[in-house]
Formats: C-alpha cells, sequence, structure tokens
C-alpha cells in the first residue's frame, strides 16, 4: 500500500526524534514554567469545562489511566486524571491494515513501517479536577472545575510525586471525578487514588482517608461503596 | 480525648434527649451511660448525662450486609463515617453566659453541631457545688474526683428515701446521710436501727469495722436499746435501755402487724372491738389473759369466734418481748423527746429483736405516733403563742414497705408524716429494697431518692414515677454496679446524678467529720486518752 503523506503533512506533530534530540540538549531537569521538559506528554487538541482532550507526542505513551497530568497554557494551569486513553487514525476513516504476515515480531514490524507512527496517533482524555491560577507557584490548587476550560495547545504535563503528594492533601476532587461519566468511573477512581497513595509517605493512611471520603459521598450506595473500597484496598 | 471531646449534636429534642454523633477519635467502648457532658451552645453551656450509647449506620445495608470475609482496611474505612457510634444525652441545666446565675433547669435545647465534651471537674463542681454548711459531699461522679454534694438543708426540708437491692450498700449510704446529717446540724434524727448498724460500730461488706454515729458524735448521739444484754454483749455503751407497757399498744398497731402475723382482716378488725369491749389502755393485755370463754366473749363484741382465737394465738408473740410490761414505761417516749430537744440524736437499737419484724414494727410505729401526737402539739403551739419551733426531725425506718404499704400508709403515723409532715418538721428517711411495695402517694412525697441498683421492674417503676426523664434514668439505673455505687435525684441535687458513693469508714472520713464533733470515742469505749490516729490504726 502506497503511503500518502499529503495532505497530512503539517498536522502531523513534530518529529519525536527531533524533540527527543531537543530534550536531550537541554538538561532532563531543567524547569520551564514550572515544569520540567522531560514530564511534557502532549498537547491539548479538545476541551470543554468537564474534559480535555490531549494528543501525545509520542505514539502509544499516553499517560497512565487514572494517573494525574496537568495543562498549562502560561496563565491557569487545569489539572486532570486520565479517564481514557487510545490510538487511532490521524485521519477519520483510515483505518490501520495488517502489516506484519512476515514481519518477526511486532518490534520489527514497526521498524520496517517507520509511517506508522506519522500516520497514527495516540490520544487520551482527562477529567477535570482541579486548577490553579497563576500556574505552578501561583495561587493554591482548587479542586473544583476552572472558569474556562484549558486553552487548545496548551501543554500537558505529568505530574511529579510532589505534586501528587501535593494533590492528595485534599480529597473535595473525588466529588467530581466519583461522578464523572463513563464506563469505567469506579476504575478510574480506584486507579487515580493508588496512583496518588504510591506518591504518598503513608500510603495505607491515604487510602483510609480516602475510602473514608468515598464512603461518605456513596453511602446512599452500599454495593458501589465496596466496590470502590475493594478497589483501592491496599 | 484529650480534649475531652466527644462530638457534635445531630438531633434530638428536648423531651427524648439529644442525639449526637461521636468524633472518629471518640471510642465508644470509652462512653458510659451516666456520664456527664457539657454541651456548649452558641449563648449557653448545657449540662447534659449520658443515657444511652448506639451504634449508627448511614445506610442500614452498609452494616448487614459487608463482603466477607470482611478486610481490616474496609473495617476501618466504614468506621466513623459510614457507621458511627452516636450517644444520647439528656440535657438537664442550662449554665447562663453569666456565672452568677448558677445552674438552672433546662427548657431548650443546644443547635445542630453544637459540641459535646466530657464535663471537666471545674463543670462539675458548678454544678454540685462544693462542700460548706449546708452542703455534704456523698460521693463522687464515676470515675471523677470532684465532689458531689447534697443540700442537707434541703434534704431535711422533706422525707426522703434511699433504695436499693439487699448488699448494695444502702446501709453505709444512709450511715454516711445520718452522719452528715448529724455533722451539719440540719436535723437531729430518731433512727429505728433494725440490725444494730448505726449506733456503734457495723461491719463492711468486706468485714471490717466502722464507726458507728455515737463513736463518731458522742455528744450529739445517744444509743437507745430494746435489748440490754445484747448491747452489752457487744460492748456498746447504751444511754437508755426502752422498756413500753402493754397498755400503749392500740389496735392500729395490730392492723399494721396483719402482714407479719398472718391475721385475717377479721382478727385484726377485732381488735377494735376488744379496746371497746375493755376499754382503751388494758384491752390488750385482758385478753391476752383471757383463758375460758372465748367463745362467748366472741358472741358478746360480735367476731368470728375464729378469728378471735386466731388473735390472740398470733399475739402470744407479744408475751416473748422481753422490752413489753405491764405499766412498762410512759417513760421511753419522753426520754426520745427530752434528747431531741436537746438537739441529740437518737438510735434505737433493736438487738436480739434484729430479725423480729414485729417487735421493729411494733416499735417504730408506736414511738412514732406519740412522738408525732407531741410535735403537732407543739408546732401547734409555736403558731398559737409564737414559741420556738420544734426541732428538725427526720425519722429513719428500714423495711420502710412495711409501714408505708398501699393499703396501710393510710393508717399509720408514718403515713401522715410522709404526706404531711413537713409543716410541722417531721420528716422520714425511708429504706427499702422493696420499694414497689411502698404507696405511691407517699412515693410522690418523697423529695430525694438516693437509689442504688434495682432490677425488679416494678420497683424501678415506682422509684422513677413522676420523673421527668424517667426512661432515660431507667437505663442508668439498670447500669449501676452493684455495690457503692447510687442515682440520685430530687430536690437537694441540682440534677440526676450518678455517684460512687464516699467511702465511709476511712481514717479521712473521720477526720472531716470530727471537724465538728469535738472529740471521737474509740471502739473499745476507752478512747478518751488516744490520738485519733491511734484509733483509726485500732479499727484496721
Amino acid at each position: 500500500m502506497a503511503m500518502v503523506r499529503e495532505p497530512y503533512q503539517e498536522n502531523i506533530i513534530p518529529d519525536s526524534s527531533l524533540l527527543r534530540a531537543k530534550i536531550a540538549d537541554m538538561n532532563a531537569g531543567e524547569e520551564r514554567n514550572g515544569h520540567r521538559l522531560a514530564d511534557r506528554v502532549g498537547e491539548v487538541v479538545e476541551s470543554d469545562s468537564t474534559t480535555f482532550k490531549s494528543q501525545c507526542y509520542r505514539l502509544h505513551e499516553a499517560p497512565d489511566f487514572g494517573s494525574l497530568v496537568v495543562a498549562y497554557d502560561g496563565e491557569v494551569e487545569v489539572l486532570g486524571v486520565v479517564s481514557e486513553a487510545g490510538t487511532s487514525s490521524i485521519q477519520q476513516g483510515r483505518r490501520a491494515l495488517a502489516r506484519g504476515k512476515d514481519e518477526e515480531s511486532v518490534e520489527s514490524l514497526y521498524s520496517n513501517n517507520p509511517q506508522i507512527e506519522k500516520l497514527m496517533m495516540t490520544t487520551f482524555r482527562a477529567e477535570i479536577v482541579g486548577y490553579r491560577n497563576g500556574g505552578p507557584g501561583g495561587a493554591e490548587i482548587l479542586q473544583r472545575l476552572p472558569g474556562r476550560p484549558p486553552k487548545v495547545h496548551s501543554f500537558v504535563y505529568g505530574c511529579s510525586a510532589e505534586e501528587r503528594v501535593a494533590f492528595g492533601e485534599s480529597l473535595e476532587f473525588l466529588n467530581i471525578l466519583a461522578r464523572a461519566r463513563g464506563p469505567a468511573e469506579d476504575q478510574l477512581v480506584g486507579a487515580c487514588l493508588r496512583q496518588l497513595s504510591a506518591a504518598a509517605d503513608d500510603p495505607r493512611e491515604f487510602l483510609v482517608r480516602a475510602g473514608k471520603a468515598l464512603t461518605m459521598l456513596c453511602a446512599s450506595e452500599p454495593q458501589r461503596v465496596y466496590a470502590l473500597l475493594e478497589g483501592i484496598r491496599p | 480525648m484529650t480534649d475531652g471531646s466527644l462530638g457534635r449534636v445531630v438531633g434530638g429534642s428536648l423531651s427524648e434527649g439529644l442525639t449526637v454523633k461521636l468524633d472518629k477519635h471518640a471510642s465508644i467502648e470509652d462512653m458510659a451511660v451516666g456520664r456527664y457532658t457539657v454541651i456548649q451552645g452558641s449563648g449557653k453551656k448545657f449540662f447534659g448525662m449520658v443515657t444511652d450509647v448506639t451504634l449508627e449506620s448511614l445506610d442500614a445495608r452498609l452494616s448487614t450486609f459487608p463482603p466477607d470475609p470482611l478486610d481490616p482496611f474496609i473495617a476501618e474505612v466504614l468506621s466513623g463515617t459510614a457507621l458511627y457510634g452516636g450517644l444520647k444525652v439528656s440535657p438537664m441545666l442550662t449554665i447562663g453566659a453569666a456565672e452568677v446565675s448558677g445552674p438552672e433547669p433546662v427548657r431548650t435545647i443546644p443547635g445542630h453541631f453544637s459540641r459535646v465534651r466530657e464535663a471537666s471537674e471545674e463543670d462539675m463542681s458548678q454544678v454540685f457545688g462544693n462542700e460548706d454548711e449546708r452542703h455534704f459531699h456523698v460521693g463522687n461522679p464515676l470515675d471523677m474526683e470532684t465532689k458531689v454534694c447534697l443540700d442537707l438543708e434541703e434534704y431535711a426540708k422533706r422525707s426522703n428515701g434511699v433504695f436499693g437491692k439487699s448488699g448494695t450498700g444502702k446501709t453505709f449510704l444512709t450511715r454516711l446521710l445520718l452522719a452528715g446529717s448529724i455533722q451539719k446540724g440540719t436535723a437531729v434524727n430518731l433512727i429505728f436501727d433494725m440490725h444494730n448498724e448505726y449506733g456503734w460500730e457495723g461491719r463492711s461488706e468486706e468485714r471490717y469495722k466502722v464507726k458507728g454515729l455515737k463513736q463518731l458524735f458522742p455528744s450529739k448521739v445517744a444509743v437507745f436499746t430494746l435489748d440490754p444484754d445484747s448491747s452489752r454483749r457487744r460492748n456498746v455503751s447504751t444511754d437508755y435501755t426502752v422498756r413500753m407497757g402493754y397498755e400503749e399498744i392500740e389496735p392500729e398497731d395490730i392492723s399494721l402487724l396483719r402482714e407479719t402475723l398472718n391475721l385475717s382482716q377479721a382478727a385484726s378488725d377485732a381488735a377494735y372491738m376488744l379496746e371497746r369491749e375493755f376499754g382503751k389502755g388494758n384491752w390488750l393485755e385482758r385478753f391476752l389473759n383471757y383463758g375460758e370463754g372465748l367463745a362467748e366473749l366472741a358472741d358478746r363484741i360480735n367476731v368470728n369466734p375464729a378469728a378471735l382465737a386466731a388473735l390472740q394465738r398470733r399475739l402470744e408473740i407479744l408475751r416473748r418481748m422481753d422490752f413489753l410490761s405491764t405499766g412498762g414505761g410512759r417513760d421511753a417516749v419522753k426520754q426520745i423527746i427530752d434528747h431531741l430537744a436537746r438537739g441529740m440524736s437518737v438510735v434505737l437499737e433493736f438487738g436480739k429483736y434484729e430479725n423480729n419484724l414485729a417487735a421493729y414494727i411494733l416499735v417504730a410505729n408506736l414511738l412514732t405516733r406519740r412522738i408525732h401526737d407531741q410535735y403537732v402539739r407543739k408546732a401547734e403551739a409555736a403558731l398559737g403563742e409564737g414559741g420556738a419551733e420544734p426541732e428538725r426531725l427526720m425519722i429513719t425506718i428500714e423495711e420502710a414497705h412495711k409501714f408505708l404499704g398501699p393499703g396501710l400508709s393510710g393508717q399509720t403515723t408514718f403515713g401522715t408524716i410522709a404526706r404531711e409532715m413537713r409543716k410541722v418538721n417531721v420528716t422520714l428517711l425511708v429504706i427499702d429494697q422493696r420499694p414497689s411495695g411502698i404507696d405511691e402517694e407517699v412515693m410522690s412525697q418523697i423529695g430525694t431518692k438516693i437509689c442504688c441498683l434495682l432490677d425488679n421492674e416494678r420497683d424501678v417503676d415506682r422509684v422513677l414515677s413522676g420523673v421527668s426523664g424517667a426512661r432515660q434514668l431507667k437505663t442508668v439505673l439498670a447500669g449501676l454496679d452493684s455495690n457503692r455505687q447510687a442515682l440520685i435525684f430530687g430536690h437537694s441535687v441540682p440534677m440526676p446524678v450518678v455517684i460512687q458513693t464516699r467511702e465511709y469508714g476511712t481514717p479521712g472520713f473521720y477526720k472531716s467529720m470530727q471537724g465538728a464533733s469535738a472529740t471521737v470515742v474509740g471502739v473499745s469505749g476507752d478512747g478518751a486518752g488516744l490520738s485519733a490516729d491511734d484509733l483509726w490504726g485500732a479499727i484496721e
């Protein structure tokens, strides 16, 4: 099958190898706008009041389900929990085709078909759980929905352990997260709390605290309470 | 619970008590019924008592169907959130912002989310006062050092009761109360001491000796006895031996003995006929000596012969009472009244008659009737001629239901005293283990009730009848320890209180009593030259 390069060329994200080189050029720990460049995972491509969708810079490298990410447009940081990720063709209507009949491994398939990285993209959606005016070092994080959704093309960063600890000090965000739409909302809550607890000083204490908050939120649905608690049981 | 904070008010009413949700850190196992709490309202402080401890859940299904097996993590998460401890707190008093006003009865309740904390020692002493001329320390609230003080001035104004099952510490409590009233001088006491426990040494439950009232207050207490031999054997120095004459016994006394002597109504009524036949004064003696012709006598006075014969047979028991004799002693009553008028309390020991209920009832009723007459006369004289009112008198009786039962209280002097004698300065201290046997009307007149453990439903109901918050107090009463714990409620305490009774018989107790009386007589009676410490040493 012939590769069609036009007219998608300019829509294609910067060459990942270029980016890699750029990152390598800089000190991996260097901060820009308070965020480590190495933590940058993608860019917002779609947003609304409760979620934002981002495209990853590298194929198949979406942040983990349930992890905390932050979209920053230079003014407001919007925090989200990754609720959905997927890889698809960059052009609607075009599908990936099976190519590996004669390949030895998936790895060799990819290396023999470098165009895959150009034609496919990985995106992820995050449920907005909080924001901070003024960006890093600005005001405190508020665990509620921001006044306006993040700008398209805001950079999206993964959160460091410190940021996760700081965010986990308050559990008000569970109000938003436990009510998020989606088939896997309870899984999402569990995954998010497990990730936050991994960063906490005392993971069990954190999970007990979170469990209590969930219990109060969903007390009228005992079966759900038990399912949620089962999901975060250390 | 470092700051004593327990939880917050989440609901309730004045009549049903407040519902308090326990804080997460407050362990439900540390709560106890009868414990005091202070609820900080926005303007006033409320003083309340824990009347129930509950386990609550936001949704019953949460606690009913837990996952199996229950993980400790899930249990930890659920406790304090969906499943939590609760308290029922009965508000009792309010303490206004102006501390001068003192505690007032509660008429409203604090708002939602008012903080509830354990009452501190200061709170308690603010409510139950400190020991002074009229306040007497009777015990401590459970698990607290603060003193609970009884207002003895108030106490002496009305009849009072001490109730509780056998072995729950009624005697010790009574001795304590008597010691208090003698020490503070709020009333003179006449004590019908059925089991010889109050005047001279008694024994505690642990079988060590404790001093009697005469030993504590030699100048204020006189011991009278019905059985001088017994008193002598027990080394008691008695002041007077009581003798009585048959002529003093009236038909009314016989009807009081009806139950004890197992007499039929007809038999006890026959006594009135006999009095009419033989005349006041010597009817009993003549009847007891009546040999032949009892049937004719029965015929003459229109009484069933069998009933009359039964009466004669049963009254034979009187002959075995050595203190009864012909023309025995008009003097006993005079002696007692003289002592009382001098401000001396009188303990009447029954010696070997301690298990003879008939003797107890007969003597107590007889003496009380005569003393009552004198008091009424004195009180009337005081009213008419403006003389001195008679000394305030408190009469202590045991087995009170034998005198104050529903059928009897209308006839006996005790019933009259319980109902109205407050006006002529005579009151009763009623001691009983079956309060259900006491007439309701009498019970309702009792000012302060001190209640040790009772477990018969009817007894509990009778004691608590007419008390506000009776239902809550019932749980408190049922939770009392079987010894040295009591619930006090009524006129002389600002609110119902569960106390650990003050230790009677410790050196500290004697010392505090000694503050009022000049000397303490030793156990062996020769303690004049001994120091107080020697005496205590001797006792232990």
